[in-house]
Order: C-alpha cells, then sequence, then structure tokens
C-alpha cells in the first residue's frame, strides 16, 4: 500500500489552477521525484501535503488515513516532515537548539513525559541529536547560531531539522538549488543513508544530475497536472516531457 | 534615601509589566493588551485587601491567577491575528478595561467610610502596607523578591525548551509549525503566562501608589510595557530590567534637572538607542560573547 497517495489533488488560487487533478501514489521505502518546470505546481503540491493551504479538491491519505483538513503541526506528529525551498531557520537559535525545538514526535514526547515535554531539561535527547549533528556533519558546529552558518551548511541543517521530527516521509522541496556538484554529491549520499534508514523521500528538484540519479520512480508536472510518470530511463525518453522541458513543437 | 527606596519601587513594578511583555514578545507577537492586565490585577487586589480584608499575599495571588486567566481567554481569538491587527485588538482589549473600570462603582462603608473603586474618582485608600507599618523599604524589597521570582521563572524557560520553543515562534511561525510546534498551544500559553506577571504587577502597584484610576492604565502605560523589551533585547530577560533602569531611572528621574528639556531628550535618545542598538541591549549575539567570555553552556539562549 502506498505512503502517501493523492487523488485528484486540486488547488485553485483565484483563477489560476496551481495543482489540478493530481494524483500521486508514493510507495513506502521509495525515493519519488517530483519534477517539473517553474510555476508547474511542486512546491504548492508539497505545501498542501502538510497542509499549509486548504485543498480545493480531492484527498489526501497519508499512512492509510486521510488528512482531511488536520492542521499542520499534527500532520508532522503523524511522520511527515519537509524543507523549505528558501531555507527557513530559527536563525537566532543555536544549531543544537534548532534541532531541539523539532523533536515533537510522538516518542519524543513520550520519553520526556508530560510535564517535562515543554519544561525538562536535555536528558535523553542529546544522543539523537548528536546522531544529527553527526549525519550532516555539523558536530563542530552546534553553538553556533543558525543565522550565522555558511548556506551549505544551512541546508544540511535543515534536512537534519526535519530529520528531528522522526518523519516516516520526508518531502525535499529543492534542496541542490545554489549547490556545486560537491554539494549535490553528497546530497546524493545523504537522500539515499535517508531511505536506507526506512524513511521515504519526495523530491522535489530542478537539477537533473541529483534526481536521475537517486530517484526511483519520477512524476512530472506542467501547468498543475501530471503529464507522465514513470522510471528514470522512461521520463528521459518520454516526448511530452521533452515537450514541456524545451518547448517544442507538437509534431 | 526614601527617593531611591521609591524610585527601585517604580523600577520594580515596571520591570514585571515589562517581564509580561517579553515573555509575549518571545514569540514574535506585540501585544498593547499587558496594561489591561495590569489594571485587572490592579483593582482586584486592592479589593481584596481594602474590601474582603484578605492579607498581601492571597490577594496578589488572586490578582496573578486572574490575570492569566483573562490573557489565557483573550488569547485564543486575539492571536489568530498578526502584525498590526494584532496591536490593534490589543489596544481595543486595553482600552475596554480602562473604560470599564472608568464606570466600575462598587463601594462598601467601613467603619463609617466609604470604600472602593468609584468609577472616574478612582479607587484611593488602599492603605494595606501603611496600616500594617511597613516602610518605604520593606515595601522596596516585598516588590523586588517578586521581580526577582518573576525573572527567575523566565529565565528557568529560557534554559527549558519551551524557551527555545517561544523563541522559533517568534523567528518563524511556518517553519515552527512544519517541525510539529503548535503555534496556538505556545502563542496562548506564553500569553497567559505574561497575563499572571501582569496581574502579579498591577496588584503590587495598587498597594504601593494607594490611589488607582483608570488613567493610570492607558495606552502610555501599554506602550511602555512592550517598549521596555524591545529596549533591552530579546536576548535575555535582564535587558528588559537594563531597559526599565535606563527608562524609569535615567530618562525620567535622572535628567529631571532639564526641566522641560527633559521630554524633548527622553523621545530622542530612545530614538539614538534603537539606532546604535536596533536589537536591544542585549541581543542574541552580544549575550553569546557574554557567554563565551565567562565559558559558558551550551543549549541556553
Amino acid at each position: 500500500m502506498a505512503l502517501l497517495e493523492l487523488k485528484g489533488v486540486s488547488r485553485h488560487f483565484g483563477g489560476v489552477r496551481a495543482v489540478d487533478g493530481l494524483d500521486l501514489a508514493v510507495e513506502q521505502g521509495q525515493i519519488f521525484g517530483l519534477i517539473g518546470p517553474n510555476g508547474s505546481g511542486k512546491s504548492t503540491t508539497v505545501n498542501l501535503v502538510t497542509g499549509l493551504f486548504p485543498l480545493t479538491a480531492g484527498s489526501i491519505v497519508f499512512d492509510g488515513r486521510d488528512f482531511g483538513t488536520l492542521a499542520t503541526h499534527l500532520r508532522i506528529g503523524r511522520g511527515v516532515a519537509r524543507t523549505f525551498q528558501n531555507i527557513r531557520l530559527f536563525g537566532q537559535l543555536s544549531v543544537w537548539q534548532n534541532l531541539w525545538v523539532a523533536q515533537n514526535s510522538p516518542a519524543d514526547h513520550a520519553k520526556r513525559g508530560f510535564f517535562s515535554r515543554w519544561l525538562g531539561g536535555q536528558a535523553g535527547v542529546r544522543e539523537e541529536i548528536s546522531r544529527l549533528l553527526e549525519f550532516s556533519g555539523l558536530a563542530h558546529k552546534q553553538d553556533e547560531l543558525a543565522a550565522n552558518l555558511a548556506f551549505g551548511e544551512q541546508r544540511r541543517l535543515e534536512l537534519a531539522r526535519a530529520m528531528a521530527t522522526r518523519p516516516k516521509l520526508i518531502l525535499l522541496d529543492e534542496p541542490a538549488a545554489g549547490m556545486n556538484s560537491e554539494e549535490i554529491a553528497q546530497l546524493k549520499d545523504r537522500i539515499v543513508k535517508m531511505r536506507d534508514e526506512g524513511i521515504t523521500v519526495l523530491l522535489v528538484e530542478h537539477v537533473m544530475e541529483l534526481v536521475m540519479g537517486v530517484t526511483d520512480r519520477i512524476a512530472v508536472l506542467n501547468f498543475g497536472q501530471k503529464i507522465a510518470e514513470g522510471t528514470p530511463t522512461e521520463i528521459q525518453a518520454d516526448p511530452a516531457v521533452q515537450k514541456a522541458y524545451l518547448g517544442g513543437e507538437t509534431v | 534615601m526614601d527617593f531611591y527606596f521609591g524610585l527601585a519601587q517604580i523600577i520594580g513594578v515596571h520591570s514585571l509589566l515589562g517581564l509580561s511583555a517579553y515573555v509575549v514578545l518571545l514569540t514574535g507577537q506585540v501585544t498593547l493588551a499587558q496594561a489591561g492586565f495590569f489594571a485587572v490585577g490592579a483593582y482586584v487586589a486592592g479589593m481584596l485587601t481594602v474590601l474582603a480584608g484578605w492579607t498581601i499575599l492571597p490577594a496578589l495571588a488572586a490578582s496573578s491567577a486572574l490575570g492569566a486567566v483573562v490573557a489565557c481567554a483573550v488569547g485564543f481569538p486575539a492571536l489568530r491575528v498578526k502584525g498590526l491587527m494584532l496591536v490593534i485588538a490589543t489596544l481595543a482589549f486595553g482600552e475596554a478595561v480602562r473604560l470599564f473600570f472608568f464606570n466600575f462603582d462598587y463601594q462598601v462603608a467601613k467603619g463609617g467610610v466609604k470604600l472602593g473603586p468609584l468609577g472616574g474618582e478612582g479607587f484611593r485608600q488602599i492603605r494595606y502596607f501603611p496600616e500594617n507599618g511597613w516602610t518605604t523599604m520593606d515595601v522596596m524589597l516585598f516588590i523586588w523578591t517578586f521581580v526577582v521570582l518573576a525573572m527567575a521563572l523566565l529565565w528557568w524557560f529560557d534554559r527549558s525548551r519551551y524557551g527555545a520553543v517561544l523563541r522559533a515562534v517568534g523567528e518563524d511561525e511556518l517553519a515552527a509549525q512544519s517541525v510539529g510546534i503548535n503555534l496556538t498551544a505556545v502563542k496562548v500559553s506564553a500569553m497567559t503566562v505574561g497575563g499572571a506577571i501582569a496581574g502579579l504587577g498591577g496588584g503590587i502597584y495598587a498597594h504601593y501608589t494607594t490611589h488607582i484610576e483608570h488613567a493610570s492604565f492607558g495606552i502610555l502605560l501599554a506602550t511602555f510595557a512592550i517598549a521596555y523589551p524591545i529596549l533591552g533585547g530579546l536576548g535575555s530577560v535582564f535587558g528588559t530590567i537594563v531597559a526599565v533602569v535606563f527608562v524609569q531611572g535615567f530618562l525620567v528621574e535622572g535628567l529631571r534637572f532639564l526641566g522641560d528639556w527633559r521630554n524633548l531628550l527622553f523621545g530622542a535618545l530612545i530614538v539614538v538607542v534603537m539606532n546604535v542598538r536596533p536589537k536591544g541591549f542585549l541581543d542574541a549575539p552580544t549575550l553569546l560573547w557574554i557567554r563565551k567570555l565567562f565559558g559558558g553552556k551550551r543549549g541556553a539562549a
């Protein structure tokens, strides 16, 4: 059964059909790519899954339960996490604290207990944060303010912060934007490592070097609709995709 | 000496007011409601000691609790709106409270004298401290005990995860909810804590001035409340105290020798300070620097 299933999902902003009747099924353990030209509705799809806007039509089923109109923080609690296209860290908190405040999973709450959920100290969470700092290569920067990190480090911290919510599914919104090819190679390793830990990945991306190299399956959006879906090899050969990207004429 | 004790009393009460706004401001909410909670606390505590014959501590506990309840009740609807809309909504609440007390008559005869709030005349003769023979120094120490307690509470918050969560919400609400933080719970709880501190401050204020009236709780007081944490910076609770000492001790009292020029300089100096220290006296980088100087620990903001 699919971990995330979108059925006829639409979101209209006035007359603009940002996402229009989108069907998508992301299987457990997959790295699923979502690509498309600018303005094709990829980021809107991510925002709809995390509940930042209500749906105009359709439904989103995650882990066997319909999200309905569930609030964003409750969706995160059920096991969805995301990163942002334009990095959104808590700049005046330290790197360590950025991960600390993201520990909102039911498992972490249970570990802290009811009262110490909010007011308690750092018992039982240090190891997990250390592990995430190690994972993202930021251990030596843990006391820096997030705002003072370099661009690539901020991207890594944001990924680690999403991991700190203990997600089943992670939505990466253009994680490779602005990265050089060495950083992209590192990111690719991290994504594979996340999948190996059992996290399903939905990767929204422009950088084909990353998408084609790492995904199991790809869906292509154009003007809010899905125009193709398949393996990376199938997608590269698809004439509809080539037309959407290169603007070729219908033959 | 009494002059300095009196000044310390004013600084203490304004510190409580500033701290109440500090908690709410940590979550990024600019509120002008603090003077309203302060007024509720003042009238309630005054009525309890004067009319009901309570001693001071239970009366302050009640004023603080009521401040919290009112803040929680106001917080739910008010915190649905943000930014300027919240400023207007909380301002309206503050004015509503002030006008309520402007029209509030509840007098009871005690030993041939009518006591209690009398609308626009105000609430006179809240004489718990003089009747019990407290000196100015006693009152000052009493006030500062509560200031220290409130600071300790907020300092503890700051060290705890709750403090980091408050700041996370203040930095970026969208990111905060996207890591699973319940924005409503965090904002309303901060407002409730702020209301408790403001209610306590109001209760104390009523007793050291012995005479309260609606006009004292207007927009000017609300502006002072929010100005302290902004001026002091959100890095630490100490910033708010520094700002209160700067405003009440230096600008209001210290510059009295300048006569009429003082009011002019008051505004100008605040503008200068905000330009030199746009994030307040004690902002995050300054605190990090201080902490490194003393070899501080991780995990604190």
